[in-house]
């Protein structure tokens, strides 16, 4: 297929970008019967029905960009290519861990993807990753920042602090917003007078525009443009992602605070099961193939849960590792 | 030795930094042509250029992000907070990202960055641009404080809190900018964590810091006409904290004041008392007194203002107080 700006995509890549989605809907899965079972002992977030946000929004960019993400942030870490056996390690609080058991759901990152952070506080990664995209204006490679946030984050005052400069300094920054229509339990509605996101980036004289969130190749390709004004030193873009969760604010959440029939409407554009169905029929992708797809993944989820298991918990002297770079003969630790 | 004032000693370390290292920035409001409200950075836009000083909006949150998603990738910034009343607005970013960073990533990242602030009262500046809040940031694991009183130790500390590698909150008292002292050619960055003995004595230590050290010697001066002989203590780092520097100082007077321009109540003297208690209570003749302002926000009328700021006056009561338990004990 060629996409509107003009590059073509071969099916391999489109299995590719349903292989990251799958793997990141299972993981999530998986991760909740493992919290269940007693194997995690921390908060999860599910971003089920998100994926499509975040594999389209990774599949837009280079080795060299860096992102900021959210609570929710598991599917933004795999679609970027992280090791679900380090991810589970860190959910299931073992060294081998991306964050050696110290951060764990909230706090995991992987430097060498230039992942610098899920974040536990409702919007505060968009501060940091305006930093990050000052740095990478001041490399000079053309690496772009990319900050992922809920639209519950807009209403803090970071959002506006940040976009403001960023927008002011021309930084190569992309906010991805993925509207999901909750912020915690309270619907979009109730927190905001303004249903589009993407609306608020007039005020900061920056492009605002809207993807369909739950289409991997019209997050990819607005993401794509958005990349391209950044590294071009046209400064940033608030991409808005209207997709849904699938699942609660976190797993246990009885969603009871949504109206009837809601879920079962979004649950018709879920992008785990539209996407395999529009690779077969638009891209003659072969049902073996999509099969192979499902069978890779649950092996890889299957190693990455052993992994997991078999992993070493910290030893109680590592308490006060860590705190400092250099704690100054431990000094700074009392 | 050339004599400057506390506030060019600032300049000079950011100076001199930025010079060494290319990824020393600085970030802050009106910190580029006019060079900040105090004039500290005043010539560095010109000398360093626009991508190594940034003049900010006024928007402390973005500020204080901004200089921690830098560091996380090689930058050294320096951030102005014009007030450090003002740095409430960037709690978040301090206090839930940057001071734990490191540790929330099993040590794979790190934050080396400096939030320099102004602090303490310039006389009628009133409840909100009179603050000392350092004590906040001490309750922190991840963040080093720093509090100097001396032009020397400005510079010293500052060139130490800009090449350490943690995030370093740096207090600048207002009082003391215009202050003059000694300060040599060449300055090494300071050792975080050490204290200083500034004047020696066998009665009472006053463990002080910032504008506090100069009260202190002043009490020091009226009370040896008493014939109370003062060793005044500045701590000049309160994390890392010299807790061997105190022992030392108690081991020689045996009784303890702590004095700082901050409300008394959760100050950094009842952190100081408290080590001395639980630590060195077989030092200790008489009990810790504490000085600091009454816990009040600051007032705008001078005479209420300086009713509720310590004194050199209270310094000496307080002094001569631990002094009478000693009289009392034997």
């Amino acid at each position: 297929m060629t996409t509107a700006v003009g590059e073509r995509l071969d099916a391999e890549v489109l299995v590719g970008l349903y292989e990251r989605m799958l793997l990141i809907r299972r993981f999530e899965e998986r991760a909740s019967e493992y919290r269940l079972a007693g194997h995690i002992p921390g908060f999860l977030h599910p971003c089920i029905g998100q994926e499509a946000s975040a594999v389209g929004t990774c599949a837009a960019l280079r080795p060299d960009d860096v992102i900021l993400s959210t609570h929710r942030g598991h599917g933004h870490m795999l679609a970027r290519g992280a090791d679900p056996g380090r991810m589970y390690a860190e959910l299931y609080a073992r060294t081998e861990g991306y964050n050696r058991s110290k951060g764990g759901s909230l706090h995991m990152i992987d430097t060498e993807l230039g992942f610098l952070g899920a974040n536990g506080i409702v919007g505060g990664g968009i501060p940091i990753a305006g930093g990050a995209a000052l740095q990478q204006k001041r490399r000079g490679q053309g690496g772009v920042a990319v900050s992922f946030f809920g639209d519950g984050a807009v209403n803090q005052g970071a959002f506006h602090e940040v976009l403001n400069l960023c927008s002011l300094w021309k930084l190569p920054a992309i906010f991805v917003c993925e509207n999901n229509l909750y912020g915690e339990f309270t619907s979009q509605a109730e927190q905001a007078p303004v249903p589009d996101v993407a609306d608020r980036a007039a005020a900061y004289a920056m492009p605002g525009v809207i993807a369909d969130g739950n289409d991997v190749l019209d997050v990819r390709e607005k993401v794509l443009e958005a990349v391209g004004r950044a590294r071009a030193g046209d400064g940033p873009t608030l991409v808005e992602c209207k997709t849904y969760r699938h699942r609660g604010h976190y797993e246990g959440d009885m969603c009871t605070y949504r109206p009837e029939g809601e879920l079962e409407q979004w649950l018709e554009r879920d992008p785990i099961v539209t996407f395999p169905a529009r690779l077969a029929s638009e891209f003659g992708v072969a049902a073996e193939q999509l099969e192979a797809v499902r069978s890779r993944v649950e092996q890889r989820l299957d190693d990455a849960a052993a992994f997991a298991a078999a992993g070493t918990v910290a030893d109680p002297s590592e308490t006060l590792t860590d705190v400092y770079v250099d704690d100054i003969d431990g000094k700074a630790l009392r | 030795m050339t004599r400057i004032r506390f506030a060019q000693a600032i300049t000079q370390a950011l100076d001199e930094e930025m010079a060494l290292d290319e990824q020393v920035i600085l970030l802050g409001e009106d910190i580029g042509r006019p060079g900040g409200s105090f004039g500290i950075t005043k010539g560095l836009l010109d000398k360093y250029g626009a991508d190594r000083v940034y003049d900010t909006p006024i928007s402390e949150e973005a500020i204080v992000g901004a200089a921690l998603g830098s560091s996380m990738m090689g930058a050294r910034p320096v951030v102005e907070i014009m007030f450090n009343d003002f740095v409430v607005l960037a709690m978040d970013q301090i206090v839930n990202q940057a001071a734990k960073i490191h540790y929330m990533t099993g040590g794979r990242l790190a934050a080396p960055l400096v939030i320099r602030m102004l602090c303490g009262t310039n006389g009628s500046t009133a409840a909100q641009h009179s603050q000392s809040l350092e004590a906040w940031f001490t309750h922190v694991p991840g963040l080093k404080v720093v509090a100097p009183s001396t032009p020397e130790d400005a510079k010293a500390f500052l060139k130490a809190a800009i090449r350490d590698p943690d995030p370093v909150m740096f207090f600048e008292q207002r009082m003391l900018y215009n202050t003059k002292g000694e300060v040599p050619g060449e300055v090494e960055p300071a050792t975080l964590g050490e204290g200083r003995v500034v004047r020696e004595g066998t009665d009472v230590t006053i463990a002080t810091y910032m504008k506090g050290v100069h009260q202190a010697l002043e009490a020091a001066e009226t009370l040896e006409q008493e014939g109370i002989s003062v060793e005044v203590w500045d701590v000049r780092s309160l994390v890392p904290f010299d807790r061997d520097g105190l022992r030392a100082s108690l081991e020689k007077t045996g009784r303890l004041v702590t004095l700082h321009e901050a409300v008394v109540r959760g100050g950094f003297g009842a952190e100081i008392a408290a080590i001395a208690a639980e630590e060195m209570f077989d030092l200790l003749k008489a009990p810790v007194a504490r000085v600091g302002a009454l816990a009040t926000p600051h007032a705008y009328a001078p005479q209420l203002e300086s009713t509720m700021l310590p004194s050199v006056a209270r310094v000496v009561d307080a002094v001569r107080s631990v002094v009478g338990e000693r009289a009392k004990v034997a």
